[in-house]
């Protein structure tokens, strides 16, 4: 299997505080993980870390064989990357910022377009298309994060809470575009639904207070309590006192 | 060049996006002619050129220009933008290069908009076009230094507000270092830093090119002032992006 996301022993400190400790993991083409942990565990950091976004006080990042952080630009170039809370520029409309986005990443004339409109078609955005971002509803909003991640089709997805704010219709629709575009891409995804793991994910990784306890296809993770549920196995998991977990 | 073009697109039309460009070039406008006019006394001077426009300009650019650049940085960092912006493919310093080009590309069009200056002292006298041209030339150089100083500070909080008025102090200190006030005060204390003090002024490069005179070094300063504090704003950047 081809290894499109490697993580090594990254860490992160702020200060004495140790955010994301010693984390390493890779992710194969046709594989979804779901990243799972309390808030506060390190989740964000890891995926702002593999974006380039924060640069690690240790270890690696390697996206499609491309350290993050030496060969930065080529390594984003593989990468559609949603960041936590879905920023986007409010004065702009949808059409406005994918444009903007087409053209950072390059794209011209009718292929920046015909990227446009397939984006627009994979994630409903036709009907607010020339609207202003900050009049969209939040649903509307991640949707149009989730758009400009897709841009480029690229082999590589980190989305940070792709379906936080959505209507269950809309997480549905989320999740089987997600389903879709599995089979050839690496696909990281932070959440805090567990149904969704269950539902889309090949594999979950467990991390609480910056450590990976758990990494697992979500089915296994689930056995791992007796109730079966994988809720139940998150919860003992993460309240667990902190030398057990290590 | 494209991820330049394509920030500096973006950011250019924010301006426009609300009325605080038009509130700018107003507000701009009306201070520089007022000041032209009144205390420069434009007619009572009787003589065909643009030194009293001249004169006032680096000092209406220090109160506006951190106006300019006071959101580059400041609003992209409230927004959460900042992280989109950085993890696109492009570098940092091309981030840096096309929101500069964007806010410089603004101050020029506010600054061609004072053409009715240009077309009075034509029809009422015959002045010196290109000393008035080399005037315009140093104008936008001393604009673009302010404007390199604005950015720098906008990229050091998420308030435009502090981002405004750092950039206000800072370009000051640029204009003002050669004013008699502090290099007096410096000669009698410090000579060395007096010297230096001169040296550095924006104003005194500035009245060369009013004066007509179009020197390289006074060319090569303005522009090492530009790509200095872009380079203090891609380090702050590369630093601070994640705060």
């Amino acid at each position: 299997m081809e290894k499109l996301i490697e993580i090594e022993g990254l860490t992160k400190r702020f200060g004495a505080f140790t955010a994301v400790d010693g984390v390493s993991f890779s992710v194969s083409r046709g594989e979804v993980l779901g990243f799972l942990g309390p808030n506060g565990a390190g989740k964000s950091t890891t995926m702002k870390m593999l974006a380039g976004f924060v640069a690690p006080t240790a270890g690696t990042a390697r996206l499609g064989g491309r350290d993050v952080q030496r060969e930065t630009v080529a390594a984003r170039r593989l990468l559609g990357y949603l960041p936590e809370g879905a920023p986007l520029y409010p004065e702009m409309t949808v059409t406005g910022f994918l444009r903007f986005i087409a053209e950072v990443r390059g794209f011209r004339g009718a292929e920046a377009r015909e990227r446009i409109a397939r984006v627009m078609e994979l994630t409903n955005l036709h009907g607010v298309r020339e609207l202003p971002i900050e009049t969209l509803s939040k649903g509307f909003k991640r949707r149009v994060g989730l758009a400009q991640a897709l841009l480029h089709d690229p082999p590589i997805l980190v989305l940070d809470e792709p379906t936080d704010g959505l209507d269950p219709n809309q997480k549905h629709e989320v999740r089987t575009l997600i389903q879709r575009m599995a089979p050839e891409k690496a696909i990281i995804i932070s959440t805090h639904i567990l149904e969704e793991v269950e539902a889309v994910c090949t594999r979950a990784i467990i991390i609480a207070r910056g450590r990976v306890i758990a990494d697992a296809p979500p089915a296994e993770l689930a056995k791992r309590h007796p109730s079966g549920s994988l809720e139940e196995t998150f919860r003992a998991l993460t309240t667990a006192p902190l030398a057990e977990a290590a | 060049m494209g991820p330049v073009l394509a920030v500096m697109r973006r950011e250019f039309a924010g301006y426009f996006a609300t009325p605080v460009a038009w509130v700018f070039i107003v507000i701009f406008l009306v201070l520089q002619g007022t000041l032209t006019f009144s205390l420069g006394g434009f007619f009572e001077r009787d003589q065909a050129d643009l030194i009293p426009f001249f004169q006032f300009l680096p000092w209406v650019l220090v109160l506006l220009v951190p106006a300019i650049t006071m959101r580059l940085w400041a609003e992209e960092r409230r927004l959460g933008t900042i992280e989109l912006l950085l993890t696109l493919p492009l570098s940092q310093g091309q981030a840096v290069g096309g929101k500069f080009l964007a806010a410089w590309a603004f101050t020029l069009v506010a600054i061609l908009l004072t053409f009715p200056f240009v077309i009075t002292v034509n029809v009422l006298g015959s002045p010196d076009n290109g000393a008035i041209a080399a005037g315009y030339l140093g104008s936008l150089l001393v604009a673009g230094a302010f404007l390199a100083m604005g950015a720098a500070c906008s990229a050091l909080t998420k308030s435009q507000v502090i981002a405004f008025v750092i950039g206000v102090a800072l370009c000051f200190v640029f204009a003002a270092s050669a004013f008699p006030v502090v290099t007096d005060f410096l000669s009698h204390n410090l000579p060395l830093l007096a010297t230096i003090a001169r040296k550095l002024s924006l104003i005194d490069r500035f009245q060369n090119f009013v004066r007509g005179v179009i020197r390289l070094p006074d060319v090569v300063y303005l522009a090492s002032q530009i790509v200095f504090w872009l380079t203090v704003n891609t380090l702050l950047l590369e630093h601070k992006k994640a705060d």
